[in-house]
């Protein structure tokens, strides 16, 4: 498939290059391993392969959709994909030759300045794999600037990215993880306090947590540099149409998941890793950065820039490995931050807000127990009478899919059912969710 | 329209104040009345304020100024980038997979699982290997992931002194700083005059403090490691793992499989050798293949058959624990798969071997003039190098913006580092000979430049948005930012 040389260009590029066959071309391979038999399934045509893929793709099974958990569904304008999958964009490599590589450049340049005016940060990275990933690498860039070993971070993360921080981190030698425990809901500031050292290089915490709840950022980013450790941030993205900024509650590094901005769910990937930092840590982010550059002629022109930090000119001693990113997710968020500019973008977040709001007062009306009281966004636990895996088996064979088992994380939170809200369900909806609950 | 492309303006600089793109439904109540005042956002953003018409033309009128494979020639040494098949593009992005939830019920998404199980068994296959995990992101990350695996291989071992990772002077950058960054230390070897693994360099080094040595094979010089089933031997010997960065699997698909050579462990680049594109930079798609008995030791959790049921097994207590959030880069994952369903036993072999046909046409076409480095067929890219004493102080990154001007993308440039001027170049199975013929043209053309009127290469390009970027600008005071 797709290779285009005839039988007739093969037999003149033969004789230029002097050997009777392709075969002749693989020499330098011991010839006993040479064309081994390939047990393949056979081939399929275009058309064959669309009928095949439709298939497997009628297997899932859609659902109204009330899971969360660090992965969420939103309305995506058609323009974001419309203007993505251009081959322009979706064909090119990383943007080495500058001069040919403008829009791909420009782009991730737009894409950087919209992230900081959304975290009000200093600096964005052109992407990273995803939340957890930009996690563990702001972890280790914290112990670079400080020079201290120790990490410590809430339990409130989202437990994948825990687990994530420790493959990342546990091989590193000398670096100490320490969890500090939750209270009610949200990080234990006394516990926290009571860990806090000199070597402390920073504190992970996220905001909105992993239970919906908003912890008190500005606070615990007041205690955690009292203690002269940098602090931290995993946010929402879009929360941040109306929540309290990273730069406001004077974050060090601020990391997120952007799936949510634009990029459709896809079953856990591609995701966008967001990773900001303050100035002064510039020269330690993982990975691509473009800025500003001036051609031969004096113009404007985007290149990318500050190199010295990565894998393929430091080799060994590079601030990340990382080198293929999330540049078309990032593509994506850009496009969707542009199109609905910063009125739709405090009108989703309100929206998802208030009917996060809603089903919750909803819920309460039916005599359901939310179990934790704090401000949120959108995402709440509802306490059950019966295990959430219960409940969630019972909705699932309405269509519903209805909120994250948090028994998984801690058996204490069996009944514990974490339900996500976001634009995308109506009044109808919630009310079909809180039926469909019943008397559980 | 044309001056405001010119001017290259930024969206912010389009933006006007009350201006709207995409509107939402008005909320039922305000944030203010929602949470308390310490949560909430002080500023407004700045953001562009922009229609949507703006906006489409923003955007398109950018990606105007890229040349793409769709548009151009893109012999890009090491990255593959070979047809991006329009089919996969509709089929990858099919609302049943794109809706689903990583926590849906397992029974909602028993069709993406059977595709990834399926793509599974196919690299296997096309491999040798016994076991794959599609989780990693990119192939920088399929290489930490395999060398992880390799430290919790030799943890559950009690092999705790093996601290070192070997790797050859013409490594990927991303082979030492992934093994740093696995807590290794980094033992570098010089190649060989042949371009190949120095066989005595590095039985110097091998010890029982070698935990893995990492292979790019065929190598960054483009050759095969014509003594890789000799070196497996003396890796194994030693008690080590032998490593294969995949990214230049494209020379062998089809022709060979890796795991007969003794490697124990690869990563392949779903990104470059199965077709899906690159999107200007990612994502990618990382998969990382073992023999049997590193399994247990990759990432969690692992797609799993049980019955006619697909499943996600967590319960690995010897997994090295998971390398980002949720499963796998599923979209890329997808077009690889289309890609292998689109080959057979029978016809597998093409892909390597129209590569290497590709690339060896180029490489003797322009030996008089652009040399190979090491004068001896290629795999599926050539590296060659400048004959300095014709250049008339030109250099390869001139003739890399020279190619821009003659409607090529250029080749990786200054790469392997071992070889001086270095132009790699990688046609990828899917081009002809009428395009090859065309570059070839190109670059002798380029080369009559340099001996006649060397400054026209110099000033290159002419012909695109910009003109030579002053790359050190940008560096002394970062603008990275509006």
């Amino acid at each position: 498939m797709f290779t285009s040389n005839t039988a007739e260009n093969e037999k003149e590029m033969l004789e230029k290059i002097g050997v009777s066959s392709v075969k002749e071309l693989f020499k330098s391979i011991p010839e006993n391993l040479l064309y081994p038999s390939f047990n393949l399934p056979s081939a399929l045509t275009e058309e064959a392969l669309h009928k095949h893929l439709r298939e497997l793709a009628g297997k899932n099974k859609s659902y109204l959709n009330f899971v969360g958990a660090g992965w969420e569904e939103h309305f995506i304008p058609s323009a974001v994909n419309a203007l993505s999958s251009r081959g322009e964009f979706l064909t090119a490599y990383t943007p080495y030759q500058a001069e040919a590589s403008q829009g791909t450049l420009q782009t991730i340049y737009e894409f950087q300045s919209s992230i900081c005016a959304l975290f009000d940060m200093d600096v964005c990275s052109a992407s990273h794999y995803d939340g957890a990933t930009a996690l563990a690498e702001a972890c280790l860039a914290s112990c670079r600037v400080k020079n201290r070993k120790k990490i410590i971070y809430s339990a409130g993360l989202h437990p994948h990215y825990k687990e994530v921080l420790h493959t990342y981190l546990k091989n590193v030698p000398e670096i100490i993880l320490q969890e500090v425990p939750l209270k009610e809901g949200l990080t234990d500031q006394q516990a926290l306090q009571a860990v806090l050292a000199e070597d402390t290089a920073c504190v992970a915490i996220a905001g909105p947590n992993f239970l919906g709840q908003l912890e008190p950022m500005q606070a615990l980013s007041h205690v955690v540099h009292q203690a002269g450790a940098l602090f931290v941030a995993v946010v929402n993205p879009l929360s941040l149409g109306v929540l309290q900024t990273p730069g406001e509650y004077d974050a060090d590094f601020a990391v997120a998941e952007g799936q949510c901005l634009g990029n459709a769910m896809h079953f856990g990937g591609p995701g966008l890793g967001i990773f900001t930092c303050k100035q002064a840590y510039v020269r330690q982010v993982p990975g691509r950065i473009v800025g500003i550059a001036k051609d031969k002629d004096g113009k404007r022109s985007f290149v990318l820039t500050l190199q010295a930090r990565e894998q393929h000119i430091r080799r060994e001693r590079a601030a990340s490995n990382i080198c293929s990113n999330e540049a078309l997710c990032a593509l994506n968020a850009v496009i969707y931050l542009t199109l609905i500019g910063p009125e739709g973008l405090r009108e989703v977040a309100s929206l998802n807000l208030s009917r996060a709001h809603a089903l919750k007062e909803l819920l309460e009306e039916t005599g359901h127990k939310i179990k934790f009281t704090g401000p949120f966004y959108n995402e709440f636990v509802i306490e059950c009478k019966v295990p959430a895996s219960e409940v969630i088996e019972k909705l699932q064979a309405q269509g519903i899919a209805a909120g994250y088992d948090l028994g998984q994380v801690c058996d204490c939170l069996k009944n514990c059912l974490l339900v996500c809200v976001t634009e995308t369900k109506t009044t109808e909806d919630l009310q079909k969710y809180a039926r469909a609950l019943g008397g559980i | 329209m044309q001056e405001i492309i010119k001017k290259n303006m930024l969206s912010i600089e389009k933006s006007v104040t009350g201006r709207r793109g995409v509107r939402f439904e008005k909320a039922l109540s305000k944030a203010e009345d929602l949470l308390p005042a310490d949560c909430l956002r002080k500023s407004r953003p700045h953001l562009p304020e922009m229609s949507e018409l703006d906006t489409v033309r923003h955007f398109t009128n950018l990606s105007r100024q890229n040349y793409c494979l769709d548009s151009h020639f893109y012999p890009l040494g090491s990255c593959t980038m070979k047809y991006n098949p329009k089919a996969y593009d509709v089929l990858s992005n099919l609302e049943g997979f794109s809706l689903a939830h990583p926590f849906a019920p397992l029974a909602g998404v028993q069709g993406t699982l059977e595709l990834l199980y399926n793509l599974q068994e196919l690299l296997k296959e096309i491999t040798g290997l016994s076991a794959f995990t599609l989780q990693p992101a990119a192939g920088a990350h399929g290489e930490l992931t395999g060398i992880l695996t390799a430290k919790s291989y030799f943890k559950s071992r009690g092999e705790h002194q093996r601290t070192e990772v070997i790797v050859p002077d013409t490594a990927h950058g991303t082979n030492p700083a992934t093994s740093n960054m696995a807590g290794y230390t980094v033992i570098n070897i010089k190649s060989g005059p042949d371009g190949c693994v120095d066989k005595e360099a590095l039985q110097k080094v091998l010890s029982d403090k070698t935990a893995v040595v990492m292979l790019t094979v065929p190598n960054t010089v483009g050759l095969f490691e014509k003594d890789i089933c000799q070196i497996a031997e003396m890796v194994h010997a030693a008690g080590a793992l032998l490593y294969m960065d995949g990214a230049n699997f494209n020379a062998l698909m089809g022709v060979a499989k890796p795991a007969s050579f003794g490697v124990d462990m690869m990563h392949l680049n779903l990104h470059k050798s199965f077709a899906a594109p690159h999107g200007g930079g990612g994502p990618g798609s990382g998969p990382v293949g073992v023999v049997a008995h590193l399994a247990q030791f990759l990432p969690k959790p692992m797609v799993e058959k049980q019955g006619e049921r697909f499943v996600l097994n967590t319960q690995m207590p010897d997994s090295l624990g998971k390398m980002k959030a949720f499963y796998g880069n599923i979209s890329v994952c997808i077009r690889a798969y289309c890609f292998l369903r689109q080959y057979d036993g029978k016809t597998l072999h093409q892909v390597a071997e129209q590569a290497v046909l590709n690339a060896n046409y180029v490489r003797v076409l322009l030996k008089d003039y652009f040399p190979a480095f090491f004068d001896a067929p290629c795999m599926h890219e050539c590296v060659l190098t400048l004959q300095k004493e014709k250049m008339n102080g030109i250099r390869t990154a001139d003739i890399a913006k020279r190619l821009l001007d003659y409607g090529f993308y250029a080749p990786t440039i200054y790469f392997p580092l071992i070889v001086p001027e270095a132009m790699m170049i990688e046609p990828t199975e899917t081009e002809n000979k009428e395009m090859l013929d065309l570059f070839v043209e190109a670059m002798k053309t380029i080369f009559q430049e340099i001996v006649s009127n060397p400054q026209v290469v110099h000033e290159a390009p002419l012909l695109q948005p910009v003109k030579r970027i002053d790359e050190v600008s940008a560096a002394r005071e970062p603008n990275l930012r509006w």
